[in-house]
């Protein structure tokens, strides 16, 4: 079939319109042609014989009159062994290779293959002819770093497929035929490594979804043990500019412990992803021994590149996860941030005159990201393996207010909130979540009932504080004035974490749940001190030993050491260790 | 030969609307008025209908003016000769010197390739101790000063030219007071700096779509720069007037306003400019810094707040001094801990801004006449001694001078366990003499 053709009619900003006669569909790719380039655009509305499109590349010099070509595809991304280590534009444009090809900028209208079509890889079948299969299931393996890539069935493919043929093992191409299905009625058809999917549909080829539970353990103390996240569920970061929002978004990242990570840079500025892509294949997973960025991939549309992409680059990136998560495996992604991918959607509502809803943004806000966290989730696979992708998002709400739509979207349909707190950043008490407004819905590994004794010291402790503010110091109760030091305390020792020390920036579930007790026990004694001055006194040579015991390793000799001059300092003390 | 119109359709606001055809988006067209000629850029293509937006400004402009459409977009010349000339916001010359018309380049070209940036390594030492210990600068960052009115913002940004490690400087002045822009003319004069200077300067009573350009402008000249190996420091103020700029023609263009008449894409057309900030590999660099003035001294108004997500870090400028409280510079890490400073250098950082807002909330309880503990009163002498010695703008010393006033000023007022400071830094940089 001849592809159908238009011609441009009008262009404001990213926005083109174009006349067509033949048939096109909502969302449908089509290529505005100037030259040699070809850029990119997505239909995002029609009108009567008009198209309205976004279109993914600067629309500088574009003329009325300019040829589109329609692709009859929806906006798709490929699949296959190799996407690992990437880094990908909203697109999935590989930037490396960009780089390589064109220098120092980006170039306009170029659009690179996603994955290396040369590359051999080793096949392993795990099916016979004769098997049956559907759209999911695996026909069998390669590696790809420490990951069995599992060649499932194309997951458009309807209905059930009788295998007529398989690769024997063997060193193919993601472009060669490795297997051979005949449908229901009889027809027959080629399987290789790689096929494509629409990245604004749910891939759903799995058996059921099942309700999160397990704790995802991200290493962050706070999160961990007091606002935990569950593999498969979903939470979000909004915070105020200078919250340290990225620097939490590296640190579970690199943290986190999960298979996968994704990393969506969504809109935000190129530095942060660089950190990422320069720093990630030089850092070790304990896990793998490998390096990080074995496990990563990272899809990088950041802030002055094309808007329309911008858009386009979350669903590339939860596309991507649900993929792996289709695997068995477990996925993590980190979409930085949504605000931005929000707003990108607002510039396109805006050029479309669509009637604005709340600041602007459109009417669908709401659906649209109720739709993007629901894409995560704990899933069992037709063959009974267990797959997650778990999806956290940061919010960067205007002025710091949290009663913005995109963060009340947001929190309706996430499972964690970790709020930052401008406050506890100007404080330089990192990460700067706020131990008393944040909430998680999923469950901790350490004793529920001990942490809300601990979040109610904190509370306690903290309205203690606002009460000295009030009467000072000398108007507090020797019990009160213990309550807020006591609250500072598991503040300063166990909710913040140094990020840039290489042993507290990651605290793992065993050392968490045994600093914990100790921080418990300090909690839970009734100090004899009688004296505000030596209660502060004891409470910053306490203070002390805990954060040096913090930052040595749990193997080390020393942490015992440490921990002894702990226990004597409480003891010497505390005349009876009973509870309060 | 390109075509000449003679019928304008609309004005409306700076826009005027002409039927031409085959005209690119974003080219620039020149307009002759009997007031002279200026330069105006499409900004939307509908069927035959051409509309621009008039960098002179439409007044005067009458519907029978000629309208010649030039087959580019915006450009700007680029030589060794700009240094030390001062430009307007259409990039013609506003000193005495001649047109300069040896390379023309393309503004607001295409953005940096994330995969050939290379992390930040190199601080920019300015000698001013609240930037270089508490926020470092560093090569290739994108930092604005946010303040208000009346505030020596101009006077830091200029103070920041002359210290700052750096080749050469583009200022870009947007929407200046006459007097101001006089100002920075002198101080670089005075201060030898002119001649590795390029000023582009739109004042306040120069036309306001020209003052649109005028990031643009010194971005681009600033790129080419770099590119040649150069290490440039673009400084910009005021990005408020450039986003109010923006505002104008975004109404008279009849888009849909997002927050307080401001047009939603207002954080990508931000960003763009800022994001212009890279450190090439193997050549040079471009680090903008960038006065924001905040409308009634208020951070979550949309330029300032938008500014602060993009930027990578803020300076507040408050009552003549750099806050330590929200100033923060996101780049510090990579310098802060390498060979280019002292192993001290972050707990200093960290140390003594956690004592100072100590002494704040103490400030704040002896307002309200509390008794002061014996703790308060340390404190109180502590923020004594950290503003008059370190904040104060006109301390100028080097980085290493700096964090041993720090480690004097602690020992002046607290004993050591008392900064929470680890034990082993305790040992080897706590000052003798003190208590």
């Amino acid at each position: 079939m001849k592809p159908n053709t238009g011609k441009i009619i009008g262009v404001s900003g990213n926005m083109v319109t174009v006349s067509v006669d033949g048939n096109i569909m909502q969302n449908e790719v089509a290529y505005i042609i100037k030259g040699d380039q070809r850029l990119k655009s997505e239909i995002v509305r029609i009108g009567d014989g008009v198209a309205f499109m976004q279109v993914f590349e600067s629309t500088k010099g574009l003329n009325i009159g300019d040829d589109v070509e329609f692709s009859g595809q929806l906006l798709s991304v490929q699949l296959g062994p190799g996407l690992l280590t990437h880094i990908y534009d909203g697109l999935q444009n590989p930037l490396p290779d960009l780089a390589e090809a064109h220098g120092f900028f980006l170039p306009r209208g170029v659009e690179l293959k996603p994955l290396d079509e040369t590359a051999k890889w080793k096949f392993t079948p795990s099916v016979k002819a004769g098997d049956v299969v559907v759209a999911g299931q695996s026909l069998g393996f390669v590696p790809e770093g420490i990951f069995e890539h599992q060649i499932m069935v194309p997951f458009d493919l309807r209905g059930e497929f009788t295998v007529t043929e398989v690769a024997k093992a063997g060193d193919y191409t993601i472009t060669d035929t490795i297997a051979q299905v005949k449908d229901e009625k009889g027809k027959s058809l080629n399987i290789s490594m790689s096929f494509r999917w629409p990245v604004k549909l749910a891939i759903e080829a799995y058996k059921e979804k099942i309700v999160p539970v397990d704790p995802l353990v991200t290493q962050a103390r706070i999160i961990d043990t007091f606002f935990p996240v569950a593999k498969g569920g979903t939470f979000c970061i909004p915070g105020p500019f200078g919250a340290g929002k990225t620097v939490l978004q590296h640190i579970l990242s690199r943290y986190a412990q999960v298979d996968i990570v994704i990393v969506a840079a969504c809109g935000e500025r190129a530095g942060e992803v660089v950190e990422l892509l320069r720093e990630f294949p030089e850092l070790e997973d304990p896990r793998t021994g490998k390096t990080l960025m074995d496990r990563t991939i990272i899809i990088c549309n950041t802030s002055s590149m094309p808007v329309a992409a911008r858009e386009a680059s979350v669903y590339t990136a939860v596309t991507l996860g649900e993929y792996y998560r289709q695997m068995g495996l477990d996925v993590l992604l980190m979409a930085d941030s949504t605000s931005r991918w929000a707003q990108a959607m607002r510039e396109l509502s805006g050029r479309l005159e669509e009637i604005p809803g709340e600041e602007a943004f459109p009417a669908y806000l709401e659906s649209r990201i109720a739709e993007f966290y629901e894409r995560s989730g704990l899933v069992e696979l037709h063959d009974g393996k267990v797959g997650s992708l778990t999806i956290g998002g940061t919010v960067s709400p205007a002025g710091g207010n949290f009663e913005e739509p995109v963060t009340q979207a947001t929190l309706k349909v996430v499972g964690a909130f970790l709020g930052l707190s401008r406050d506890r950043a100007n404080a330089r008490r990192f990460p700067s979540i706020h131990p008393l407004e944040s909430w998680s819905k999923y469950p901790t590994f350490v004793d529920d009932n001990e942490v809300a004794a601990a979040r109610d010291m904190l509370q306690r402790g903290s309205d203690v504080g606002q009460m000295m503010m009030v009467v000072g110091e000398e108007g507090t109760s020797h019990e009160d004035f213990q309550l807020y030091l006591k609250g500072e305390f598991l503040d300063s020792v166990f909710l913040q974490q140094n990020a840039f020390d290489k042993v507290d920036a990651g605290s793992s579930k065993d050392r968490q749940q045994y600093v914990f007790a100790m921080v418990n026990r300090v909690l839970k004694t009734n100090f004899q001190l009688d004296d505000k001055e030596k209660a502060r006194g004891f409470f910053n040579q306490l203070r002390q030993l805990f954060i040096d015991w913090n930052y040595i390793a749990m193997d080390d000799a020393e942490f015992k050491a440490q921990e002894n001059s702990i226990d004597k300092l409480i003891k010497e003390n505390s005349g009876n260790e009973e509870s309060l | 030969m390109r075509k000449v119109y003679n019928k304008i359709l609309s004005i409306s606001g700076n826009v005027i609307t002409v039927k031409a055809s085959d005209v690119g988006y974003e080219e620039l067209a020149e307009i002759t008025t009997h007031r002279g000629k200026s330069l105006a850029q499409v900004i939307k293509l509908d069927g035959d209908l051409v509309s621009l937006q008039v960098f002179a400004g439409s007044r005067g402009v009458s519907v029978s003016d000629e309208v010649r459409f030039l087959g580019h977009p915006m450009q700007v010349t680029y030589s060794d000769n700009m240094l030390g000339r001062i430009f307007d916001g259409a990039g013609n010359p506003r000193d005495k010197g001649p047109q300069l018309a040896d390379e023309m380049i393309e503004v607001a070209g295409p953005s940096v390739n994330p995969a050939k940036r290379i992390i930040p390594k190199r601080m920019i030492r300015t000698n001013i101790p609240m930037i270089d210990i508490f926020n470092s600068l560093v090569v290739s960052q994108k930092l604005p000063i946010f303040s208000i009115s009346g505030e020596p913002y101009n006077e830091l940004l200029a103070r920041i030219a002359l210290q700052a490690e750096v080749d050469m400087i583009i200022l870009g002045g947007i929407g200046l007071k006459y007097d101001e822009y006089m100002k920075f003319k002198s101080v670089l004069e005075e201060g030898g700096a002119l001649s590795r200077s390029i000023f582009f300067m739109n004042t306040a009573s120069d036309p306001i779509v020209e003052s649109l350009m005028v990031p643009d402008l010194s971005l681009a000249v600033a790129e080419k720069f770099a590119l040649k190996g150069k290490d440039v420091l673009v400084l910009l103020t005021d990005m408020t007037n450039f986003a109010d700029a923006m505002k104008e023609i975004a109404i008279t263009m009849e888009q849909v306003p997002s927050n307080r008449g401001y047009p939603g894409d207002l954080y990508s057309q931000l960003a763009a400019r800022y994001e212009k900030a890279v450190d090439f590999e193997g050549a040079g660099s471009i680090t903008v810094l960038a006065v924001t003035t905040m409308p009634g001294d208020d951070v979550t108004h949309p330029v300032p707040d938008n500014t602060g997500y993009i930027t990578e870090g803020q300076f507040y400028l408050h009552h003549g001094y750099i806050d330590p409280f929200g100033s923060l510079s996101r780049l510090k890490q990579q310098v802060n801990g390498s060979d280019s400073s002292r192993k001290d250098h972050r707990a200093i950082m960290d140390g003594m801004i956690q004592l100072y807002a100590q002494y704040i909330e103490t400030e704040e309880k002896r307002s309200m006449g509390f008794r002061m503990s014996s703790w308060d009163q340390k404190l109180l002498k502590y923020g004594q001694h950290f503003k008059s010695q370190m904040m104060n703008l006109t301390v100028n010393i080097p980085l290493e001078e700096a964090l041993d006033r720090g480690w004097q000023i602690l020992a002046d007022c607290f004993t050591s366990e008392e900064t929470r400071m680890r034990t082993e830094l305790i040992n080897e940089f706590w000052p003798t003499n003190g208590k």
